[in-house]
């Protein structure tokens, strides 16, 4: 096909049902209070199943420990599970297992967080379980041993997988000296966490100042208020101090990063620039021109690069709110010889976006897609507890789920182009590229000043 | 303890389509599937990856829907669509806000009755597909391990032991009469099931089949490849080359038991016992007691999806300091400790437990955040399809509550027999020198 899709003439389906009259949407009650300790609680309502889903956050991650060392929330998080003053290990496991229960411990940049799901009818225990790994983990040594040990392998494997490498690299670009700029840790850094650097992190954040719980699923909310009153009750600890960090570089000009991976069959693409958190005005704005441009499988980027011209398999762009800061990012893992030619693509969709109009009937089929997904997140009781968590996390306004599909439906395509023009920001989009440098390097050189850095990260000549 | 039980209606159309709704009112969005029992176990020989490739095509056009409308439909709509080849079945989906479901089975039923494509669009979904394999297979660390890499060495027929994403010879010989052979043999209604799951009436949910599937017509049974396995007399072993990752690994797989049967259902405590999380033997021994591996997981995948020979397999990753022939007894002590002493009471009844738990689950949850239904949706395709009885979906729980130590120990010397298994080692490149010497 030598045309661009989008001047093909399309060819309509015939004889398409209409839509039937939208039912109506409705939000759960949700139970908001806070403990005299200044735990905040978020409970919904979802009896689809005797089963209840929950997640203890913390406002404080790897961005707040970063002065501490890399990803040491991260790390402590992962510690936390392994013993407390009155269970052991493999007790924990077992205890999580004899009433039915998952639970996993993490941190990202902004949080850390203790998830975990079970049976309503051992919801006490399960609880109890949290409260006890939130309070009373007791960092045994030789399990904060192994689990070093564990790390220092899966550090030295994440350096293998592209898109990882892509996204480290891409994090460092956009972010510089901000903390979000650091998202992986060196084999040295990681031999120099000390025990007593996870129970310092541990101590400060993991306090009922600083921390929600959410739970979404089959309990009565009141019970479970008097529950989680009676388990978390006695609980204390202040809001951690927070440090400003410092401000994000806002690269201008575009620039292309190359991080050789020698025997590469494919290029990881990965193009990013600064953009928006959740609570800025324009965030419904970006979200619905994502949409369009690379955030569904009917949008314009994988409707031409995939469909049209079969370049990759799963080609997409995101908006990425962390708190303090969001970017904008376009990815596609594309055949050795069509680099260039991927990348001509992605920059012809943004700037098309960025200089023309959104026909009238496109901009209403993205409207219903992005409001017809937000509502699937009613249907699961995990799906609720991850919009409740959105709205809770970034202090969104009371009505945010039961007003966003009005303000997604109200924007025009006036509104479109001035988003694209402000924050698909082609000229000056950083891109990175991972891939077998003989093979692509002359195609990445085309799109602007090349460093070439290896997998390492150390740069190459 | 309360079971939830899940209202069912089901009937099957003149043309042998099956029909089953699963009605609730939890909100306003409506999942449909359409199953068909075929899957790349049966592909044709000489065209492995072919079942996958024509999954692709499904979505290029039919007869009254163009290429993209597929996709614009449905998206335009509010919802979401995809499909995913396995071994016995092929499956298509979409969940949608409620309002577009009869849409939604105008275009399932379009594309049932006629698939209308042409060359540059299996030319389009070849370069799709091979880009597909590069990003999950060829250019990962650990790409296909051990999903690719086992089948190859534990099989030795082919439906079971081919490549299912396909070598690219093959997929470049596909051709176009190919794709419509296929769709006439396997895609035609009675060996089909339709979902509509969610909110939806159950009387509205069948005279909506009716309307936009009855009128398609039945085709000839399609003729199916028999899977069955010649005896294993001894273990099997095979080598694959790991270009990326930094860490040597092995996975060991175990046939097991024919579907619905008692040790069956004791065969998938036992993999619980070893592979259960962190809980799990497995993991204990190897990654928190003994400390050799780094990753110690894996079981049996999808126990309700298969329609034929399937595996118990367990995937490690161990410290580069251990070689494979140290790594190997240290699971075979797990496995042996199990045959000797059974578990225990207390450990059989945690077991019990978390499966019911992952059960409900199963019933509830989605895939991704964005497609509630699908795990409740596949159990009733193939309750359907492999077994003609959706209903097990309330009852299958039973068997697997009512196992005992006795049978548990039974089937742990019955199936986890070296003579059976067969295991694959992926060895790094740049450590190769080292594990030599």
């Amino acid at each position: 096909m030598s045309a661009r899709p989008a001047s093909v003439e399309e060819v309509v389906a015939i004889g398409v049902p209409a839509l039937s009259a939208e039912r109506a949407v409705t939000w759960p009650k949700q139970t908001k209070t806070r403990l005299a300790n200044g735990l905040e609680l978020v409970l919904a309502e979802a009896h689809s199943i005797p089963k209840f889903h929950g997640q203890l956050f913390f406002r404080s991650g790897n961005a707040a420990a970063l002065s501490r060392g890399p990803a040491l929330a991260d790390m402590t998080a992962t510690v936390v599970r392994t013993g407390t003053a009155k269970r052991a290990s493999r007790q924990i496991e077992e205890d999580l297992r004899r009433i039915g229960a998952d639970l996993s411990t993490s941190a990202g940049q902004d949080n850390s967080a203790i998830a975990f799901a079970g049976l309503s009818e051992y919801a006490e225990q399960l609880l109890g379980m949290v409260n006890e790994l939130a309070r009373e983990a007791s960092f045994p040594a030789p399990e904060f041993e192994r689990e070093r040990r564990q790390k220092l392998e899966e550090v030295k494997l994440e350096r293998t997988s592209p898109g990882f490498l892509a996204s480290e690299r891409l994090r460092k670009i956009l972010f510089g000296a901000h903390p979000y700029g650091q998202v992986s840790v060196s084999e040295a850094q990681v031999a120099a966490y000390t025990r007593e650097d996870l129970i310092a992190v541990y101590r400060d954040f993991y306090t009922p100042e600083n921390a929600l719980l959410l739970m979404v699923g089959d309990f009565d909310s009141q019970a479970m208020v008097k529950t989680a009153e009676k388990v978390f009750g006695p609980w204390t600890g202040k809001k951690p101090e927070t440090k400003p960090a410092a401000a994000p570089p806002h690269p201008h000009g575009r620039r292309v990063y190359l991080v050789h991976v020698p025997g590469a069959v494919q290029t990881q693409i990965l193009a990013g620039c600064s953009a928006i958190t959740r609570t800025h005005p324009d965030w419904i704005k970006l979200g619905l021109t994502n949409s369009l441009y690379g955030g569904a499988f009917n949008s314009r980027l994988v409707m031409n690069i995939r469909e049209d011209k079969g370049y990759t398999y799963s080609p997409r762009s995101a908006v990425h709110p962390l708190h303090e800061h969001g970017y904008f990012s376009v990815s596609a893992a594309v055949r050795n010889d069509v680099v260039a030619a991927s990348l001509t693509e992605i920059f012809y969709e943004m700037d098309k976006l960025r200089s023309l109009p959104v026909p009238a009937s496109e901009l209403a089929d993205a409207q219903n897609y992005l409001t017809g997904v937000f509502s699937m997140g009613l249907a699961t009781q995990e799906g609720l507890l991850s919009q409740l968590a959105t709205v809770a996390l970034n202090e969104l306004p009371n009505d945010y789920l039961e007003t966003y599909r009005a303000k997604v439906r109200a924007l025009t395509p006036e509104d479109l182009l001035n988003t694209a023009r402000q924050y698909l920001d082609s000229a000056n989009l950083q891109i990175v590229v991972v891939g077998d440098r003989a093979q692509i390097e002359s195609q990445a050189r085309l799109f602007g000043e090349l460093e070439i850095y290896d997998a390492q990260g150390a740069p190459l000549k | 303890m309360k079971q939830p039980q899940i209202a069912i209606e089901h009937t099957t159309l003149p043309n042998g389509l099956k029909v089953v709704i699963a009605p609730d009112s939890i909100a306003p969005v409506v999942t449909v599937g359409v199953y068909y029992k075929i899957g790349f176990r049966l592909e044709p020989q000489g065209r492995s990856g072919f079942a996958h490739l024509f999954e692709h095509m499904m979505f290029q056009g039919s007869a009254n829907a163009p290429k993209m409308q597929h996709i614009k439909l449905i998206n335009s709509s509010g919802g979401v669509l995809n499909g995913s080849t396995h071994y016995d079945v092929t499956n298509y989906y979409e969940a949608v806000p409620s309002n577009a479901l009869e849409r939604v089975l105008w275009l399932e039923a379009d594309r049932m009755r006629a698939l209308k494509v042409d060359d540059e669009n299996l030319r389009n979904q070849r370069d799709v597909v091979k880009e597909e394999v590069r990003v999950n297979v060829m250019n990962q660390p650990y790409g296909g391990f051990p999903w690719l890499d086992l089948p190859p060495v534990a099989f030795r027929n082919w439906a079971n032991s081919h490549n299912f994403y396909g070598d690219f010879a093959d997929l470049d010989a596909a051709s176009l009469a190919d794709v419509q052979s296929f769709f006439k043999t396997y895609y035609v209604p009675n060996n089909a099931v339709l979902l509509i799951l969610g909110d939806v009436q159950p009387g509205e949910g069948i005279a909506l089949a009716k309307k936009y599937f009855a009128d398609i017509p039945a085709g000839p049974p399609p003729p199916f490849a028999d899977p069955t396995e010649p005896e294993q007399t001894q273990e099997r072993r095979g080598e694959v080359e790991e270009k990326f990752g930094t860490l040597p690994a092995m996975a060991i797989g175990y046939p097991i038991p024919a579907r619905r049967t008692r040790d069956w259902c004791a065969m998938t405590l036992l993999d619980m016992a070893l592979h259960g999380g962190r809980a799990g033997r497995l993991h204990r021994e190897l990654v928190l007691e003994k400390q050799i591996a780094v990753e110690a997981d894996g079981g049996i995948d999808d126990i309700f999806g298969y329609n034929g020979p399937s595996q118990m397999v367990t995937r490690i990753l161990h410290k580069p300091e251990f070689s494979s022939e140290a790594a190997l007894p240290a699971f075979d002590a797990v496995i042996r400790e199990i045959q000797q002493n059974g578990i225990s009471e207390d450990e059989l009844q945690q077991l019990k437990v978390k499966w019911r738990s992952d059960y409900y689950s199963t019933l509830e949850g989605g895939r991704g955040g964005h497609m509630p239904r699908y795990g409740l949706m596949h159990l009733l395709a193939c309750f359907t399809l492999f077994d003609g009885e959706p209903q097990l979906v309330n009852t299958i729980l039973d068997g697997f509550l009512a196992v005992t130590r006795e049978d548990v120990l039974a089937a742990a010397k019955k199936y986890l027999r070296n003579d059976k298994r067969a295991i694959v080692f992926r060895k790094p490149v740049n450590i190769a020198s080292k594990e030599a010497a």
